[in-house]
This record gives C-alpha cells, structure tokens and sequence, in this order.
C-alpha cells in the first residue's frame, strides 16, 4: 500500500488539452489573484474579515461570490456541451470524446445545482433574513461560517476532479448500478459523493440555523405572520432542507458502503434494489428544487411591492401558497421516474399530486399580477427579471404539468423536452429570482449601487438567450433526441441543435456582461454610493439599515407593528430615532474554527475519495480536536460599547439627513 | 446577541406518576390479552395496535411534555410535521417499492 492511496501521475489528465489549458486559465487567474493580494498587502484583511467571520452579511457576501465562480465553471460545461452537440451531427464525433462528454453534463448538474444555485440562494438569505426579522445576527453565529466552509470544500473537491482523476461519467443523479463499483470502477463517483456529503451536511446546519433564528430571535412585536414574506418562502425553504437533506445524507451513505464495503443495497445481486437509490434520491431531490425556487418567489414578491409601491396582494395567502407547496413538494418525487413500472395506482397518485402544486403556484401568480394591478411598476432591472420570470416560469410550469401525466411522461421521459422543462423551471424560477434578488440589495450589501444600463443589457442577453437555447430543445424532445447523447445522425435535429447552441452563446453575452457589470459599478462605486440605506423606498426592516449595514445590524432592536414594517414607520415618522441611549452589544468574535474542521472534512473526503487511508484518519482526528479546541475557546464574544456604536449611527443619520437635503 | 429566555416545562413528580402509571396500564392490558388467549386473532391483533398507539400519546404529552398551550405548540407542531413527513417519505416508499416488485412477478 502507497502513502498516496490510489494517486499515480496517470491521474493527471495530460491527455486531454482543454482541460490541461482551463488548468493553466485557473493557474495564473489564481496567481494573479494571490500576487494583487499580497501588493496591495490585503492578507490580513481578508482573514480577520472575511474568511473567520461570522457576520451573516460578509458570509452571504462570501457565498455569492462562490455562486458566481461556480457559474462560470457550470456555464463552460454547458457551452462544451452545446457546441459538441453543434459540431457531433450527421455521424460526426465532435471535439469531446463520451469519456469526458460523460463527465461534463455529470459536473454541470452538481455544479449548477449545489454549488451555483444554493450558495447563492443561501448567501442572499444570510444576507438578508436576519435584517429582515430585525435582529443582530443567526442564532448560531460560528455554526453559520462552519456551514460556509463545508459547502466551499465540497466546492474544493468538485474542482479537485477537473484537474486530479476524474468526475463521475452516470449523469448528476448518478443512479446505480451504473455509480456502483462494478461499472464506474474509478474515483469518479467517490469524487460526487464526498462533494456531496460535505457540502450536504453545511446546506443541514444551516437550514436548522436559520429555523432557530425565525423562530427565537424576531424583532420585538413581530409575529410569525407579520414576517417579510422572503424570510417566510426562506423559512419553508429551511422547513424542506431539514426534512429533506438527511434523505440524501443517508442515500449517499448507503451507495458509499456498497462501494467501500462491498455492501448490497443498490447492486444487481445480493439482494440489492437499485430501484431504492432512485427513490430515497428523488425524496431528496423534489424538496430540492421547491428549496431552490421558493426563497426565488419571496425576491419576487419583495421586488413587485417594492416597485410598485404597494403592500403585496394577499400576504396570507401567499404565505400559506408557499406552505402547501412545501408539503405537496414532498408527496410528487415519483414522477421523476414514472418509468420505472410500479402499479398504475402509484404513478396516478403521483401524476395527480404533481398537477395540483400548480394550484398554489397559480395564487402566487395571480398575487403578484394583482400587486401591479394600478400600481406604479419602477421598471427597474429586479423588475425586468421579475417580469420574465412570471412569463418564462409559466411556460416551464405548464410543460411540467404535461410531463406529470404518467402517459405522457412514458413518451417524453430522459428526452430533450424533460431537458427543456427543467431548465425552463430552474432558471426561468430559480436563477431569475436570484439575479432579481442580487440586483435588488446589492446596494444594501455593498453600499453602492449597481450600473443599471448594464443589468438591464445583461438581462436581455439572459431572457432571449434563454428562449433561444431551450425551445429548440421542446422541439427536440418532441423530434425523439434524448438527453445525454454525445454525438447525433439525424439531419431533421441539426437545425434545432445549431439555434440552441446560438442561445448558450447569447446567454453567454449575458453573463459577461454581468461580470462587467460587477467590474463597472465597483469602479464607479465613488459616484454611485447608497448613503441613506433605502435606495428604493422598501417596505421591510433590512432598508433600515445603512448601506452596508452595521456589523451589529441594529443599534436598538425595531419595535414591528406591521409586516411593512419600515413602512408603518415613515407612515408613523420614525423611522430614523435615534435613541435616548446606546446600550452595549453582545457580538460573537470571528473564529478560524469554522475552517479548521470543515478543511478537515474536506481532508477526510479527498483521503476516502483516493483510498489513503492514513489521512483519512488524521483528518477525522482533526475535525475532532478543531471542534474541541472550539469548545474550549474562551475569546467567543465581545461588547461593542455605547460610544463606538453613538459614533457608527450618528454618521448614518448624517448621511441620511444629507440625502433628505438634496430631495428639498 | 438577545435571546429570549423562554422556559419549556419539564413536567411534575404528579405529571411524570400519571404518565408512569397510564404507560404500566396500557402494557399490562395488552399483556393479559395475548396470555389469556380468548380473544380472536383479529380482536387482540387491533387492540395491541390501538393501546400501543395510546400510549405513543401518552408518552408525548407526560414525558416530552408535548402539548397546544402558546408555549409547547412549536414543539408539538415540530413533532407532527416530522411526524407526516415520516410516514409520507416511508409509506409511500414502501408502497411504490412493494407495488414495483409486484408487477415484477
């Protein structure tokens, strides 16, 4: 036995030049990176502020950004596969052979959906929901950055694969017996799930995290129905992470014993039903993506009242809307395999459980149409993506309805059309909401405003790239193409397969422009900054805040008689009081902890991943001894003392009083 | 950071007697129906199944203190939905599984 396990030089992938050139991009990128850091002396910086902190808003800042580098990882893989399948017709091979075409739609699922979308949903909800409840952080302050830092190595080792062995080639569900021992003999499938794991257990302690903080820590006088309605979608989206995220923990428990232990749960003999994988993953996997799509539908609400500046049309309805589908979301996961031949009962109740969530998305709907109603829409750049969301969602909604017809499924199953469907619904729902969210409190998060001509450019290039690419794949699904096909004969395709490929490439003008968006509005922050904290007149209490907020967030807690409780107090004129006296401010300290144990974790899961089993064991001994040092760590916390916080909210209502002048 | 100190009830010696007592009673009644023997199968079969599901109650209203006052409904209301997920991810698991295989045969 090798002190390396199974790692060899012929793990490195020599052989395939595009990943060798996206190496030497990553290497000097992350060169540049480490060399401008270090000019501009900035080390100290991001570690005491940044990498140990706890602070809700820099964490949320810090999952974005891992969002959007994930994006440009995911969104390569899709324009890899796009061209591939542009250039691989009328018999031809194409530049990707199936080995590492397998690979890459296998890496763009993962990538997409659990480190792309759920950072960024988790970070707008860190950045957000504790403003919004009105208080001073999450109710675990340091489990939050350990959470951080299990998703960012299970991030690690993603990228890990792309450079050291491989990914695994069964597609992102990666059902056995395919991702058994027997079939994906190499480290592929270990790669996905440790990945997984790691970043499963961080998305866990969160969704606990902030049930804990909705529950305990509201702002005198809130109650739980007088809640912003983004902290409740969010709080449903915690609800379904903590009833749905062990499901997943346990299946991928279960696959690891069968490939490390020569165990019979998933394989062809033995015993073993590999029909369970794909039903405890899919129990998973449907909560998954009403987790992804429900804190997208609180952005919208959010932005439509905001900018219509009007009180959003049936709160409750809203509130209970997005409780039902939470419910309902757990009772539909079999139609993602109708296919597999259970009883005609079985797929009817579910085919018929599918097609009523449409009910509650149709009130959501109807909610936001009526907010607009005789309002006056701002149409801003959150607008424009909330505008193509009610439109392009629909259209995925009603896709998915035809789908959830057991007949119909039977035809249009593992095609291009299930391909389209779900992309309609993730970013049509999902990514939508989450740009609309990005550009809707990127002033609070920053303090400075983003270039709106831009966003609204990058928000075209998004919209009609997005019908461009996927509608030639409905056609598609409907011509017989089914997913997953490396390389196609069929001439009536090609056409649809040439337009789609035209489509990444306009959503791919999308995302750079987004990028330079970013890079413009961070140039220009001097002559674009938010000094009052509530560019766009809202509703709720995190526009109370300066922009950044103050670490403590509020220097006395908000008394709420309203679910628009900013509003009710500018209606009542006392929404910049200041108070008669500053108490001190219990803060939790920043901690490396977080870390420590997750950076052993990912030790632990790149050991098991290569069989060396020594590190493996030193890095379990390390999460142990990080998390006991932690629990014997005395420096926790500190006061912020009465003068300091005086100083920090006499030059916000300065700077308010500043912008009120200007306005006269 | 401010936590509200809220205190859950931990229950009475009365409290924790009562719930010791009903749980003893309802063993003993199922015990002495499967001894005896005089019942039907189905009739013992039901009534183990009923007493046994009482007694679930009861442990979650004298030991885990579960219960619908302002205090103990997040709790309770926690528990039930756990609860429903439970059963819906395993029954319905179990009959999609079981209704697969059938159709195997």
């Amino acid at each position: 036995m090798s002190l390396l396990g199974n790692i060899t030089l012929d793990a490195i992938p020599y052989h395939e030049p595009i990943i060798m050139v996206t190496l030497a991009v990553i290497g000097v990128i992350g060169l540049a990176v480490v060399g401008l850091i270090t000019k501009y002396e900035k080390w100290g910086v991001l570690w005491h502020n940044w990498l140990t902190s706890v602070d809700h808003k820099r964490l949320g800042i810090m999952y974005i950004i891992l969002a959007l580098v994930m994006l440009i990882r995911g969104f390569s893989d899709a324009i890899m596969m796009r061209t591939q399948l542009a250039i691989a017709t009328n018999g031809s091979e194409g530049y990707l052979p199936p080995e590492h075409y397998d690979q890459i739609f296998t890496a763009h699922g993962i990538i997409m959906i659990i480190f792309m979308a759920m950072p960024f949903m988790i970070g707008l909800m860190n950045i957000v929901l504790p403003l919004q409840i009105g208080a001073r952080d999450v109710a675990f302050p340091f489990m939050n950055n350990l959470s951080f830092w299990f998703t960012a190595s299970g991030a690690v080792l993603i990228n890990i694969s792309l450079g050291l062995g491989e990914f695994a080639k069964t597609g992102w569900l990666a059902y056995p017996p395919l991702s058994e021992m027997s079939f994906s003999p190499g480290v592929g499938v270990d790669y996905y799930i440790w990945a997984l794991q790691i970043s499963g257990i961080g998305t866990l302690l969160t969704g606990v995290n902030f049930l804990a903080t909705v529950f305990k820590m509201r702002a005198p006088g809130m109650k739980l129905m007088q809640m912003p309605i983004f902290t409740w979608t969010c709080t449903w989206a915690n609800i379904l992470i903590v009833a749905s995220f062990p499901i997943l923990t346990a299946v991928l428990g279960l696959l690891t014993l069968d490939r490390y232990l020569d165990f019979h749960f998933f394989t062809n003999d033995g015993g073993g039903n590999a029909m369970m994988y794909i039903n405890l993953f899919w129990a998973w996997g449907h909560p998954e993506v009403y987790i992804l799509v429900l804190p997208a539908f609180g952005i919208f609400s959010e932005v439509i009242s905001t900018f219509t500046g009007k009180r959003l049309f049936g709160y409750t309805s809203m509130v209970w809307a997005s409780g039902a589908i939470s419910i309902l979301g757990f009772v539909v996961w079999l139609h993602h395999f109708f296919t597999m031949g259970s009883s005609a009962d079985v797929n009817a109740f579910f085919g018929v459980m599918t097609m009523i969530i449409a009910i509650p998305t149709g009130v959501k709907l109807f909610n936001w149409l009526f907010t607009m109603y005789r309002g006056r829409l701002r149409i801003t750049v959150p607008v424009l993506w909330t505008l193509g969301f009610m439109v392009t969602f629909s259209i995925g909604g009603m896709t998915g309805v035809l789908l959830a017809i057991p007949g119909a499924d039977y035809v249009l199953h593992n095609s291009l059309f299930l391909v389209a469907h779900f992309h309609n619904t993730i970013i049509g729902g999902a990514v939508f909401g989450y740009m609309a969210g990005f550009a809707f409190w990127f002033p609070k998060a920053t303090g400075f405003h983003l270039n709106e001509r831009l966003g609204k450019y990058s928000f075209w290039c998004w919209q009609i790239g997005f019908y461009v690419a996927f509608m030639p794949l409905y056609v598609l699904g409907f011509l017989g193409m089914t997913r997953r096909l490396n390389h196609t004969n069929n001439p009536d395709w090609n056409i649809w397969l040439y337009v789609a490929a035209l489509g990444a490439v306009i959503i791919f003008a999308g995302i750079i422009l987004q990028f330079v968006q970013l890079y413009v509005s961070i140039r220009d922050r001097e002559q674009n900054p938010d000094l009052d904290g509530d560019p766009w007149n809202g509703h709720t209490l995190e526009w109370s805040t300066a922009s950044p907020p103050q670490f403590y967030n509020f220097a006395t807690l908000p008394k709420v008689h309203d679910i628009d409780a900013f509003t009710d107090m500018k209606e009542k004129g006392i929404e910049y009081q200041a108070p008669d006296e500053y108490l001190p401010i219990h803060m939790p300290s920043n901690t490396a902890a977080g870390m420590q144990v997750a950076g052993a974790a990912g030790i632990v899961g790149f050991a098991l991943i290569w069989h060396i089993w020594w590190l493996a064991i030193v890095g379990a001994l390390g999460i142990v001894v990080a998390f006991i040092a932690r629990c014997y760590a005395n420096n926790v916390d500190y006061y912020v003392e009465p003068q300091e916080i005086a100083e920090i909210e006499q030059a916000h209502l300065a700077n308010v009083a500043s912008v009120k002048e200007e306005l006269v | 950071m401010s936590h509200s100190a809220e205190i859950e009830s931990h229950g009475s010696v009365k409290s924790y007697l009562i719930g010791f007592v009903l749980s003893v009673v309802l063993t003993a009644i199922p015990f002495w129906i499967v001894m005896t023997g005089s019942f039907s199968k189905a009739t013992t079969f039901y009534s183990v199944i009923a007493l046994a599901v009482v007694q679930i109650v009861v442990h979650l209203k004298y030991f885990l203190h579960l219960d619908f006052s302002i205090r103990g409904r997040l709790n309770t209301f926690a528990f039930l939905f756990t609860a429903l997920i439970i059963v819906m991810v395993v029954g319905l698991s179990i009959w999609i599984i079981y209704s697969a295989n059938a159709m195997m045969m």
